[in-house]
């Protein structure tokens, strides 16, 4: 009887075997894992600081130094629309149809100078297309001239490129109208002090 | 510009050296295959900086001093 039992017993030990052995496996594999020192991520709290700075480096190096002192002063860049461009190259036009403000990881904001009207908001974005996942975003001053290149560069393919909304749907109007008074004032006072110092210059030799 | 990390320097060569324009090329297209733009920076119309976009090796003006690479634009929120 005993006999009889134990050899029962073998043979379905034997028979379930398929289905015992891959589950103790991985049970013991599970195991080992939760006992693996896993190496603790290393956080770089300075990582973005010193991209940042490699950015802010990289735009100064590129922009115009009035395009610069107005991105460190104000936080946007002004950029003249292509058409206004190609009008100052020719020297026909002084007053440019239309222009662009550039703010970092903001639309693309276009509108009439003359008027200060705003016109329209272009989203776009430079996502990393070789992490599949989506992406860290570029440094803000990475932002600012990456659309600064692309504007300047090829106006019409990024701006087929962006979704264009009317103003308000990420810009406050009204912050944009008061970023484009500080614009002015800005403007006035370079102007101010480029004449004070070009006055005080030519002064100075005869005095 | 790379998402995360700001500039990285890719490259550096002289043109006028084979081996090192021969690099330079690889690169570059090594980087637009993988879907990024090129631009340089130039000075145009009184002094005015902008930017040109490079589409081929070829366009790269000779006294260049670098190409700035920089994820292609897509449709934002």
């Amino acid at each position: 009887m005993l006999l009889a039992l134990a050899a029962t017993a073998l043979v379905a030990l034997a028979l379930l075997s398929d289905l015992i052995l891959p589950r103790l496996g991985a049970a013991w594999a599970r195991h080992r894992a939760r006992r693996r020192r896993t190496a603790p991520i290393v956080y770089d709290p300075g990582r973005e600081l010193r991209a940042e700075q490699r950015a802010r480096a990289l735009l100064r190096s590129c922009v115009n130094e009035e395009d610069w002192a107005m991105y460190r002063d104000l936080g946007f860049i002004r950029v003249w629309g292509a058409q206004a461009r190609r009008f100052a190259e020719g020297g026909r036009v002084k007053d440019p149809p239309y222009a662009y403000l550039i703010y970092p990881h903001r639309p693309i904001l276009a509108y009439v100078p003359q008027t200060n009207r705003l016109l329209n908001e272009y989203c776009v974005a430079f996502p990393d297309q070789t992490a599949p996942y989506g992406s860290e975003l570029l440094p803000d001053s990475d932002d600012v001239l990456a659309k600064w290149m692309a504007l300047t560069g090829d106006e019409r393919r990024v701006i087929s490129s962006a979704n264009m909304h009317l103003p308000g749907r990420q810009l406050d109007p009204a912050q944009v109208t008061r970023d484009l008074w500080r614009l002015t004032q800005w403007e006035r006072g370079r102007l101010r002090n480029a004449g004070g110092s070009q006055l005080s210059t030519n002064i100075d030799p005869g005095s | 510009m790379k998402p995360g990390h700001g500039e990285v320097l890719l490259a550096a060569g002289d043109v006028d050296v084979a081996e090192d324009e021969q690099l330079l090329i690889e690169e570059f297209r090594r980087q637009l295959d993988a879907g990024l733009w090129a631009a340089v920076p130039t000075t145009g119309y009184e002094g005015k900086r902008q930017a040109q976009m490079i589409h081929s090796f070829d366009d790269i003006p000779r006294d260049a001093e670098r190409v700035i690479f920089f994820p292609r634009a897509a449709g934002g929120r």
